[in-house]
């Protein structure tokens, strides 16, 4: 390998007209590791996962998947990484094994491995039973399972999840974890992105904030969450006109805060936050908000 | 690593079955409809045509009328399921199912993603554009051995107009733009093709332009197939096919690029 790292980018920038979606993004996903992309709408993740499989174009900036230079290598890159797309592309009128096979020629999973690669995908999504289903009968959940196990049919080093979770129940999203989980202790390097802080804290062991196009900050979740809110934060009640009297407060004294609909959360004190209010452990989601100063949806 | 660091080619075997596998799965979901409208209609045309008009026209161009469509007609249905099913699916499986996403996130390019979708087509129309000729024949149409060059000439024919569909689909952001390119050029096209009647019953002026169309060009190499075939002329005719063919596969394959690649 040329590389230690199954991605590096370097200086990423792509613009849609005057717009510059990435604005000089730096980005690395060590093998082995799951690295979180995390960030609000529009901060330039999809257009980032799209220039790893060249979909994307870069105007300026150096991109490298698994030792291979894009866009120019890239196809090499797409025959060795797997790719589960944000929006579902799965064939609706195809069966959950029809839909599995088609990928194995597209990934062109060698004719006498064919059989034993879509076996495999359908025990690892748990869709043994479902095998002669047409997608449009599957649950919402069960169809990402499908999602993620075409994109591992061919057994990739690498695989970028865009959006996993996106718009699923919370216990559908938990089986999701769980698969995901296991895809990363069987060594498989995986690049994700995400908009739920949740589950960038739970599964990834890097994350890069993204804001405006840029990273605004890299590192393991808890040193991020240390760094940026502190080890405590204190959630402040009240009137709206209370409110802003603490917000106020906190400005004087220095320390970060930002407003959660009906209280505000006095962050970075670490317990020495004398005001009346609920002490509680801060999380990702503080660090996001301190840092792309955007609410989560 | 066990991989090679090879450098993967242009236009693989490998992505073109891939691409293909995938039209071939899908179409045994959808084989009975599509094969009833792009069978059904050119028949329909044929009979009525045939049978109708033909009641009123004993000979065209020194043929049975029913001949003189029966052998036309290949062409009507080449069009029919060569261009219209490009342009739909082709629209759709990027607009709206997001197909193409999928395909070009595996290792596979635009340009083998365009060209297996068109060489799919170009099967499928070769074997249709056959079945309104083989009714002809059940109407009084004499076989002849030229008959077997005709799923071919379909086929090339077919690859030419699936990838002019893909050009279509690939240069329209809705698909009721389809509408200016069905009135505006493929309706003309179709009666300007010398299927129901000769182009040399149309002024001089339509006749010049009628050379330009490579539905006459189709028109004229399955009835020469057919009938006999006239050395030089047809193979301007094939040339013509071929020319069209390649100007839309490449046509196809750089405007589809820019809608896959941003």
């Amino acid at each position: 390998m040329t590389g230690t790292s199954a991605i590096t980018v370097h200086g990423f920038v792509k613009r849609f007209g005057s717009l510059a979606a990435v604005d000089g993004l730096d980005l690395e996903v060590p093998f082995g590791a799951c690295v979180g992309l995390l960030g609000p709408n529009g901060a330039g993740k999809s257009t980032t996962m799209k220039a790893l499989t060249a979909q994307v174009i870069p105007d300026e900036g150096a991109i490298e998947v698994l030792g291979y230079r894009l866009p120019d290598d890239s196809k090499q890159a797409r025959a060795e990484m797997g790719v589960v797309p944000q929006l579902d592309n799965l064939d609706v009128s195809l069966t959950v094994e029809q839909n599995l096979l088609v990928f194995a020629y597209l990934y062109r999973v060698p004719a006498g491995e064919r059989r034993r690669a879509i076996e495999h995908a359908l025990a690892l999504a748990n869709l043994r039973d479902r095998r002669a289903s047409k997608v449009d009968q599957l649950s919402g959940g069960m169809r990402r399972r499908l999602l993620i196990a075409r994109g591992l049919l061919h057994r990739p080093r690498l695989l970028l999840l865009d959006e996993p979770t996106v718009g699923l129940d919370p216990q559908v999203r938990q089986e999701l974890w769980a698969l995901i989980d296991r895809l990363r202790t069987e060594g498989v390097s995986i690049l994700m992105s995400t908009h739920y802080i949740e589950e960038a804290e739970r599964l990834c062991d890097t994350v890069t904030i993204m804001s405006h196009g840029k990273a605004v900050a890299v590192g393991p979740p808890q040193a991020l969450i240390r760094a940026h809110a502190g080890r405590q934060a204190v959630e402040v009640y009240g009137s709206p006109a209370r409110l802003t009297e603490v917000e106020a407060t906190a400005r004087r004294r220095g320390w970060p805060s930002r407003r959660t609909g009906t209280s505000v959360s006095i962050l970075g004190g670490d317990g020495a936050v004398e005001l009346d209010g609920e002490r509680r452990v801060t999380n990702l989601e503080d660090v996001f908000v301190l840092l792309t100063g955007e609410e989560i949806d | 690593m066990a991989t090679s660091r090879r450098r993967l080619g242009r236009l693989e075997r490998a992505a073109l079955q891939g691409v293909m596998v995938r039209e071939v799965v899908n179409f045994s979901s959808f084989w009975r409809s599509s094969t009833f409208s792009s069978t059904v209609d050119p028949t329909i045309y044929l009979l009525a045509f045939g049978l109708g008009f033909g009641s009123l026209v004993t000979r065209v161009a020194g043929h049975t009328y029913i001949e003189f469509v029966g052998t036309g007609i290949v062409a009507t249905t080449v069009l029919f399921s060569g261009a219209f099913t490009a342009m739909y699916s082709t629209f759709i499986k990027y607009k709206f199912q997001h197909t193409y996403d999928a395909i070009i996130a595996a290792p596979v390019d635009t340009e083998e993603l365009v060209t297996g979708e068109a060489l799919w087509v170009a099967v499928r129309t070769g074997v249709y554009g056959c079945v309104p000729m083989l009714v002809a024949v059940a109407f009084g149409l004499a076989p002849s051995w030229g008959m077997l060059l005709v799923p071919l000439i379909a086929a090339l024919a077919g690859f030419g107009w699936a990838a002019f569909g893909i050009f279509v689909a690939a240069r329209v952001s809705k698909i009721e733009s389809f509408s200016y390119w069905q009135s505006g050029l493929l309706t003309p096209m179709f009666l300007v093709a010398g299927t129901f009647f000769p182009l040399t019953a149309l002024p001089h002026w339509a006749q010049v332009v009628g050379n330009f169309n490579p539905l006459f060009h189709c028109v004229q190499l399955v009835r020469h197939a057919v009938f006999g075939t006239e050395g030089i002329a047809d193979l301007g005719h094939l040339a013509f096919l071929i020319g069209f063919a390649l100007a839309f596969w490449r046509l196809a394959i750089r405007y589809m690029e820019r809608k896959l690649i941003l």
